[in-house]
Order: C-alpha cells, then sequence, then structure tokens
C-alpha cells in the first residue's frame, strides 16, 4: 500500500516536472462566446502536440481593452509575448517600432520555415512594411459581403437568385421592394461610415483612401478620400435614405444593422463574412449570398474588397528567450493547412494561405456551404494596388469616430457629402498630424 | 401615519406602481430574454411575455454554458464576485467611517487639506489614470491578487462624504453628553456614533457591496489568471462575441443570476432600515 | 469647512483615525493621477518609448477645437438633465415609499434591481429598448405617431442618455433619501399636522429642510457621477452622436485616451473636467451649503 503510494508519488512530481519545463507563452487575446472557445482549442491542441512550450491564452476584454492592457503591461514590464490586435490598432502596432518583435524577423531568428508566398497576399499584405515583410500574424481576417433576404426578393417581385451586382441595381431593387411593401427597407449596413462605406467603397472602385499608398508608404501620409465619386456616393445614400431604400445601421460596428435585417425590415444587409454563421442562426427565412456592388459609375472592372479582423503581435522584452521561440513554433503550426481549413471553416474567417483553401475545396467545404467562398473569391480577383491594398493609419479608430459623425451629419441634412468628407478629412488629418509627432522624434 | 387621508394613500400607491413599473422595465426585459430562444431578441419587435426555455437557459449556463464560452464556471466567478464585494464594502465603510469622525470631530492642522484629498479621489476615473495606477500595483507586486484586487478600489470619497454629512447632523448634545460622562473620543465614536450611524451603514454597504460586485475593467486589467474571474467578466466575455452570432438568452440568465446576490444583500440590509424606523417611532 | 462646536482634544487620534484611508489615497490615487497630470504636458506614443515636454501644447489645442467647446454645452444640459431627473424622481418615490408601512420592502427591493444589474448589460438592455428596428419603445411610439430616431434626431439622442444614465442612478439616490427620511423624527411633524399644516406644506418647510444634508450629498455625488461615469453608457448607447450631439467630455476623455490611446491630449482634458469639477464642488461647498441645516 505505502509502496504504492509513494510510486504514485513519484509518478505526480514527475508528471509535474516535465510540465515545468516546458516554456509558457502567454497570449493576451479578445474573442469571447464560441469563437474564444475556439482559439483555447486551437492553443490546448498545439500544446497536445508538442512537449517543450506551452500556450497560455488569456482573455482580456474587448480589442480596445487588451490592447490598452497589452500597453499597460508593456509600460509596467509585464507584457505577453503574443497579443491579438485589431485593425484600427495595426498602425499604433506599427509605429512602436522598439516595442514590437516583427514576425518575418522572429521566424528567421527561430529558423522556422517562413515563405510568404504560401500565404494569401491580400490578407498578409494588409501587414506588411514597405519592404513587403509580415509584421504581425493574420490570425482572424474578414471583408465585408452582401446578404440578402430571398423570401423578400419573391415577395417584391425580383428574382430571388440574382443578387444586385451594382450600386445602381441595388438602388433599383429597394425602391421595388418598398414600393410593392415586401419590407419597409432596402439595404442596411454595418460600418457604413468606415470599413463599408468608404474603406471598401473606396477599395472596390480603386479610389483612393489617403497619400503614400493609402498610408503604406509611411507616417507623414495624409487622408484623400474626400474625392468627388466617394461625396457622390454618400449624396446617393442620403437620397436613398430619404425615400426609404437605406437604412442607417448606426455609428462604429454599426449594431443596428443586424436586428434591422434579422427582423425582415430591410431586405438587404452588408457586413463582415465572417458574420455568416450568425446570419444563418438568425435568420427564419432563406438567405442569399452575394460579394459587395460595385459602382458602375466610377469602373466597370471592381478591385479586391479589403479585410479587417485582427493578427496576433510578438511584443519584445521576454526575458526568457525560449518564449519567442515557441511563439515561432506555434506560428508555424497555425499557418499548417489542417489547422487553417479548420479554423477558417468553423468561424467563418478567411484562411490565410493557399493550401487552406485548396484543402476546403478538396474535402467539398465550399460545394456543401453557399456562400462561404465568396469572401476568398472577393478579395483575390485582380492584383491588390495602392488603392486596394488595404488603409494603414495611425489612430484609425478615432479616423472612424469622426467620419460616423460626419455621415450622420449628411443624413440628417446638415451637410452634402462633399462638404461632410471634407470635414472628416481635416478631422482626420489632424488626428494624423497629432499622430506622426507622437511616434517621431 | 400622522393622519388619514384615503385619496393621499391612493396617490402614494399609484405613484409607487408606477414609478416602479418604470424603473423595473428594463430588468423585467432582461428577464424575459432570459426565458426565450437565442435568436427571439432579434427578429422582431421585442417579446414582452416569458418564454420556454427559462430551465434550458439557465441549466446551460450553471452547467456547461460559461465554460462553453471560455470563462470559468459560473458558480465560481459568483464566489470571487462575492469575496471582491465583500472586502470592497467592509473595507471602504471601516475606512472612512473613521476618517470622516476625524474630520468632524477634531480640530488638527491639515485637516482640510486631507478631506480634499479623499474628495478628488471622485473626479478622475479609473480609465484615465490606468496606465499610471498599473505601473504602481505591478511595481508593489500586486497583480494576480486579491489584494491587488481590492485595496486600490477601497478609497472612497463617497463614504467619507455621506458620513461627514450624517454627522453633522447629529446634535451637539449628543457629544457633550458623552463628555460629561467622561467618555473619551473612541468609546464615544463606538458607543454612540457607530449605532446611530447603522441606516446609514446599512444604505452604504448595499452601494458599496454592489459596487464591488460589479467591477469589471479593474479585475480584468490586473489579473491574467481564470481564478480570479469575477461575474461580470465573465457576461462580458459570453456578451462579446466579435462576429459570431451571440447568446443573448444566456447573458441576460447571466444577468439576471449575477443581479441576484446584490438583490438578497439588499433584502437582508432591510432589517436595518425597518429597526432605524421602529427606534425613531419610540 | 465645519466641525462640530465642540471637539475632541487629542494630538495624535485624528492622524491615526486618517491614516489608513489617507495612505490607500496617496498611494493608489495621487500617485497615479500625478502622473497622468504629467503626461497631460508631454507628447507621448503609447508604449512610452519616447516622450516630449511640450509645456501647454495639449491644452492651448483644447480651446482651438469646436468640437471641445461643443462637448462643454452637451455636458452641461446633460448633468443639469441627469442630476435633476434622478434626484427628482428617487426623492418622489422615497417619499412615497416613506408613507406606506407594509409594503415598504417590497418597493425598496424592486427599486435597488437597477442598481444591481452589472453596468456592463445595462447598456445592452437601452439598446435593445431603443433599438430603432426591435425595439418595444421606438415600436410604441411610432404607435403613438411619434417617429422616434435617437441615430439622426440629436434630441432624442440626448433625451435617451439622460434617461439611461439617470436610471442607473435612482436605486442609489433612492436609498439614501429613505435614510434620510426615516431619521426624520415623527414627533415635529405630527405637531405640524395638530397645528393644521397639510402634507405637502410638512414637506416642504419641515421634512425638506432636515432632508437638506442628504440632498446635498447626493446633488454633489450625482453631478460628479453624471460629469465621470457616465462614459459607458454613452458608448453603448449613442457613441456621442448623432453628429456630437451626445459628446460629452468625460466620453471624449475616454474615446481619445482609452480608445484612441492619444494620452497627452486625453490627459489635458480630464485635467480641466477635474478642475471645472473642482471647482463646482468649492461652489456648492461654499455657498450652498450655508443653506444646509446640520
Amino acid at each position: 500500500m505505502f509502496k504504492k503510494l509513494s510510486i504514485a508519488a513519484a509518478a505526480i512530481a514527475l508528471s509535474a516536472t516535465s510540465s515545468m519545463a516546458a516554456t509558457e507563452v502567454t497570449w493576451w487575446h479578445a474573442m469571447g462566446g464560441k469563437l474564444g472557445q475556439k482559439l483555447e482549442d486551437v492553443a490546448k491542441k498545439f500544446n497536445e502536440s508538442q512537449s517543450e512550450y506551452k500556450i497560455v491564452p488569456v482573455y482580456k476584454g474587448t480589442y480596445p481593452e487588451t490592447l490598452t492592457a497589452a500597453i499597460a503591461a508593456f509600460r509596467a514590464g509585464q507584457q505577453p509575448a503574443i497579443v491579438q490586435v485589431f485593425e484600427v490598432g495595426t498602425g499604433t502596432m506599427m509605429a512602436a517600432k522598439g516595442a514590437v518583435y516583427p514576425v518575418y524577423q522572429l521566424m528567421k531568428d527561430a529558423g522556422e520555415p517562413w515563405d510568404p508566398s504560401k500565404f494569401l497576399a491580400p490578407v498578409t499584405g494588409y501587414y506588411t512594411d514597405p519592404q513587403g515583410n509580415i509584421l504581425s500574424m493574420p490570425f482572424n481576417s474578414s471583408t465585408p459581403i452582401l446578404y440578402y433576404n430571398k423570401d423578400v426578393f419573391q415577395k417584391a417581385g425580383l428574382n430571388p437568385d440574382v443578387a444586385p451586382k451594382t450600386w445602381a441595381e441595388l438602388g433599383e431593387m429597394s425602391k421595388k421592394i418598398v414600393s410593392s411593401g415586401a419590407a419597409k427597407c432596402g439595404f442596411t449596413m454595418s460600418y457604413g461610415a468606415s470599413w463599408v462605406g468608404l474603406e471598401n467603397y473606396s477599395a472596390i472602385q480603386d479610389l483612393p483612401y489617403g497619400t503614400k499608398q493609402n498610408g503604406f508608404g509611411g507616417m507623414d501620409a495624409r487622408l484623400t478620400f474626400n474625392g468627388p465619386h466617394q461625396a457622390a456616393f454618400w449624396d446617393q445614400l442620403k437620397k436613398w435614405h430619404d425615400d426609404g431604400s437605406y437604412k442607417y445601421g448606426g455609428p462604429s460596428g454599426g449594431a443596428d444593422a443586424a436586428p434591422a435585417f434579422y427582423s425582415q425590415q430591410c431586405a438587404v444587409y452588408m457586413n463582415s463574412s465572417a458574420s455568416r454563421a450568425d446570419v444563418i442562426a438568425n435568420s427564419k427565412f432563406n438567405v442569399g449570398f452575394a460579394p459587395m456592388p460595385y459602382d458602375d459609375k466610377v469602373t466597370k472592372d471592381p478591385k479586391n474588397s479589403i479585410i479587417g479582423g485582427a493578427t496576433l503581435w510578438v511584443l519584445n522584452g521576454q526575458k526568457n528567450k525560449e518564449v519567442y521561440k515557441g511563439a515561432a513554433k506555434f506560428f508555424t503550426y497555425l499557418s499548417q493547412p489542417d489547422i487553417q481549413a479548420d479554423w477558417h471553416q468553423f468561424t467563418g474567417y478567411l484562411p490565410i494561405t493557399n493550401a487552406a483553401y485548396e484543402l476546403g475545396q478538396k474535402q467539398g467545404y465550399y460545394a456543401k456551404n453557399p456562400g462561404s467562398d465568396i469572401a476568398i473569391k472577393q478579395i483575390t480577383r485582380g492584383t491588390p494596388d495602392d488603392n486596394s491594398k488595404g488603409v494603414r493609419f495611425g489612430n484609425l479608430s478615432q479616423i472612424r469616430d469622426a467620419l460616423d459623425q460626419q455621415l450622420e451629419a449628411v443624413l440628417a441634412g446638415k451637410k452634402t457629402g462633399q462638404q461632410a468628407l471634407d470635414d472628416g478629412a481635416k478631422q482626420g488629418n489632424a488626428i494624423l498630424t497629432d499622430f506622426q509627432a507622437a511616434n517621431s522624434n | 401615519m400622522v393622519e388619514n387621508r384615503p385619496f393621499l394613500n391612493f396617490l402614494t400607491h399609484l405613484v409607487l406602481i408606477l414609478g416602479v413599473a418604470t424603473v423595473v422595465f428594463p430588468v423585467y426585459l432582461a428577464f424575459i430574454a432570459s426565458t426565450r430562444g437565442p435568436a427571439d431578441f432579434m427578429t422582431g419587435v421585442v417579446p414582452l411575455t416569458p418564454g420556454d426555455q427559462t430551465w434550458a437557459n439557465y441549466g446551460a449556463l450553471l452547467g456547461a454554458g460559461s465554460t462553453e464560452a471560455g470563462a470559468p464556471p459560473f458558480l465560481l466567478m459568483l464566489g470571487n464576485s462575492l469575496i471582491m464585494a465583500l472586502l470592497v464594502a467592509f473595507g471602504k465603510i471601516a475606512i472612512s467611517i473613521l476618517s470622516a469622525f476625524a474630520v468632524v470631530y477634531f480640530r488638527f492642522p491639515g485637516r482640510v487639506i486631507a478631506f480634499w484629498i479623499i474628495f478628488m479621489t471622485l473626479m478622475l476615473p479609473i480609465e484615465v489614470r490606468i496606465l499610471p495606477t498599473y505601473k504602481v500595483i505591478a511595481d508593489l507586486g500586486m497583480l494576480n491578487s486579491f489584494s491587488g484586487l481590492v485595496i486600490p478600489v477601497i478609497a472612497s470619497a463617497t463614504a467619507t462624504f455621506l458620513f461627514r454629512q450624517f454627522f453633522l447632523t447629529i446634535p451637539e448634545e449628543t457629544m457633550e453628553a458623552a463628555r460629561v460622562d467622561g467618555a473619551g473620543p473612541l468609546k464615544f465614536f463606538w458607543d454612540i456614533l457607530l449605532p446611530l450611524s447603522r441606516t446609514n451603514i446599512a444604505a452604504l454597504f448595499i452601494i458599496m457591496f454592489i459596487f464591488g460586485w460589479n467591477q469589471y475593467l479593474w479585475p480584468m486589467l490586473i489579473t491574467t489568471e481564470p481564478h480570479y474571474y469575477t461575474v461580470v467578466m465573465g457576461i462580458k466575455r459570453l456578451a462579446a462575441v466579435l462576429d459570431g452570432d451571440t447568446q443573448w438568452n444566456l447573458v441576460m440568465a447571466g444577468v439576471i443570476l449575477a443581479a441576484l446576490p446584490p438583490v438578497l444583500v439588499i433584502i437582508f440590509m432591510q432589517r436595518l432600515f425597518v429597526k432605524g424606523l421602529v427606534e425613531t417611532e419610540k | 469647512m465645519q466641525t462640530k462646536r465642540t471637539v475632541f482634544k487629542s494630538r495624535l487620534l485624528p492622524y491615526l483615525l486618517l491614516a489608513p484611508q489617507l495612505i490607500i489615497t496617496l498611494i493608489f490615487f495621487v500617485w497615479p493621477a500625478g502622473q497622468a497630470i504629467w503626461q497631460s504636458f508631454l507628447r507621448q506614443d503609447p508604449f512610452g518609448m519616447k516622450d516630449t515636454f511640450i509645456w501647454f501644447a495639449n491644452y492651448t489645442r483644447l480651446l482651438g477645437d469646436a468640437d471641445y467647446m461643443n462637448a462643454l454645452g452637451v455636458t452641461v444640459v446633460f448633468s443639469i438633465g441627469v442630476t435633476a431627473l434622478s434626484m427628482g424622481a428617487s426623492l418622489l418615490l422615497a417619499v412615497c415609499v416613506n408613507r406606506v408601512i407594509r409594503s415598504q420592502r417590497f418597493y425598496t427591493t424592486l427599486l435597488v434591481w437597477p442598481y444591481a444589474v452589472a453596468p456592463a448589460a445595462s447598456g445592452l438592455l437601452w439598446w435593445f429598448m431603443f433599438n430603432p428596428s426591435v425595439g418595444i419603445i421606438p415600436y410604441g411610439l411610432n404607435y403613438l405617431g411619434y417617429n422616434w430616431n435617437f441615430r439622426l434626431n440629436p434630441n432624442d439622442a440626448m433625451i435617451l442618455v439622460i434617461i439611461a444614465a439617470a436610471w442607473k442612478q435612482i436605486s442609489y439616490n433612492f436609498l439614501f433619501f429613505v435614510a434620510g427620511l426615516q431619521s426624520v423624527p415623527h414627533s415635529l411633524t405630527e405637531a405640524a399636522a395638530i397645528d393644521g399644516a397639510g402634507p405637502v406644506k410638512r414637506f416642504w418647510t419641515i421634512v425638506f429642510p432636515l432632508l437638506s444634508p442628504t440632498t446635498f450629498f447626493l446633488a454633489v455625488i450625482n453631478i460628479t457621477y453624471a460629469m465621470f461615469d457616465t462614459f459607458p453608457i454613452i458608448d453603448s448607447t449613442t457613441s456621442g452622436g448623432p453628429a456630437q450631439s451626445t459628446n460629452i467630455l468625460v466620453y471624449k476623455v475616454y474615446a481619445d485616451g482609452f480608445i484612441g490611446l492619444n494620452l497627452g491630449p486625453s490627459a489635458a482634458q480630464s485635467v480641466v473636467l477635474m478642475l471645472i469639477v473642482v471647482l463646482l464642488t468649492i461652489v456648492q461647498f461654499r455657498w450652498i451649503e450655508r443653506k444646509v441645516q446640520y
């Protein structure tokens, strides 16, 4: 009896030391709900796949809370090895030269295989420096697509299998939907003044959002989204708003847009491709999926859309350098086609490698799940150019806030599209001047 | 009651019923949401009658629901919140009744400055001084500890100010009589001031308990270990779904469950309120 | 600053009594707050890698910022609205509860629920109630012929944030008003009743003056609440819109500092905000407190 116990004790002690030996790599993230669970699952599977490193995921609240927590911790010397940062924080992270350990450098130092050509360029391109080096590890990326209510289309006498291809078509269809009484409004969108309604509108129509390749070329870039086409588009939104075709989805994320679509008040809804699961769960009607409409008054050849979401940044200053080896190993693990495909198919986020996309095709995933590859096709059409590679500006969240207020002024009839975008650009450029001053000596 | 006025009594109840109905309505709505399916609140005008998912939702939350969302078990979070709330409530009341006693019943150099220093804590929300405050806690080695969670939020101008207001209303004769009886300041405090303050302590206890109970940002920032999770952190984590579908029913069930312990505290504390009433009737 | 006319005499004791609170306040509040004030004179990147001392540039900038001046005005309207609504409503409810005896506990328990609901969740509740598509209140108002749209109508938005902020504070005010009312001796009101004073007159001439220490306390607390602790409500309802119409000073501090990580300018804003409230509080202590009957 006593012998058995002591053997058991020895075994416990042994297993304890072996787990002690694993180097802990902390990973602060902002994913709640089911996604958070899936994320922890990914970490767990990595930990089980090898015994040298242990990824410790810690939930740190919303995106802004997580970023602030990481910065507070960095200033106090308590930073995590990896932190998940949303795309509007990208400018802040890129400017923090000494605080960030660029991913391409990390992989090189750790001797991990790293071939940027295997990644989907529109995804990683958003996070590269001007020399094309990838600075952070794409984790959850998405792009806006169009969802529509097939039942309402049918009721309005439209073909439920044909989605609007252009904004003009969307306007026509909306008028028909409203006048036939099939629904109260034609369309609504999330991020109406920012990610969807301005950043992606500009990218798809190949219009500049700012100077210096939309900010990729340096911190002295300034905003130029107040072009005539964008202004005309905002004026058009106002007209659609007045005749009931368009319903404003609210500021920032546009939280009012989803219930307007789910309650069948609006027939069309534009939001992140990662909302697909949410849309399916909440729609008591047949949903159609389509690419974002383009403006045929501006272009006949729509460009790729741009992404949003978050990436994983590695922070400098860990005392134990082994931690960085662990982070590099983890990133290699994350890039594996099966891991990527599983994450992409479960969450609805874009895959980051071509191999993961091909694996999904082989598995027949896209055939079984209509609409699930629209986002991938949309970001990979054509070659990304300076206007469609993405936008990179410091304090983008504040620029977006300013634009929300401007679009509201347009919809309330206080400003024209041109005035509002001019004012927005002025406010945004003041924010950028500040940012540049704070981040350079 | 001094006299019986049927119309006034009727009016009183009418105001109360209407007032309570208005004030409680949002809470009622949360309850309704917690009895329905996840999509019911997004697909039409918000319903006003309970659904049939009550047991399923609460069962799921107390069972696997919160762990499925990546948060620790619900009961563990309730326990953490309870520890935090009790420590905050007792701590705040203890230190501030002492300082209010000092400010009102003594004259000493630096008295006004001390009061204003304490008072200023009302005026800079934690979000503004979060980076330096975090650094202080980190330098003192208080990250990931209950002392780090509780002590920085204990300094309360509210409670000191309330006790000051109350002490000033206590008639001068009370203290004069005590001094004639030869009572020193501590005896006076213990035997006379403390019992007199009971109603206010009860009201403050409720407020401070709830304040501690509902802490979110501070625990989120300074802890990295799941066993410090508070119940509000858990709710936020359930609700903060980025692009996926939010389980509104579970979130609202969490809100209702998390509000129950504070409400129990209120019911318990009310005995002190009513006692106060009886004593003034004497 | 008031004390008792007669006071205890002791050199050491008052300092000992003050010590716990003062020490905690100095370490965990004054020290970091001092650093925040220092920050208001700096231009600094979020990670603290480099900083430049720029004197008052962060302050002078505010003066030229039209949005900031607009936020000042919005804050005045908002704070007065919140304080008046939440104190008025809770005083009325407290007086009523104090009149009833048997159902007192029942009403009190219900009235404290709003405070017990986690702040993180109350924003969600307001969003559900006022949502233009699924909210019950726009639905009801529409039925009555009013086209509610707080996303575009500044007045609707202001009403919404005032109600939401006042609601959260009603329980708080209510509890302290009840506590205050219960310490009013019944002998006084009874004597007045015998003299033939009606209930309304009795309230204003006897009860309300005796309540003035509580009212003064709550007025100070509510104004600081409205000016400092309401940004989560703004954040979860209007985000300061439409077109800046509900952008109060503290929300700007939060948006610039916590979300935008624009540390220097946001620290300057919070210092200004703090000075305003300190001034307001001094005014309250100097002039209003004279009318308070202790």
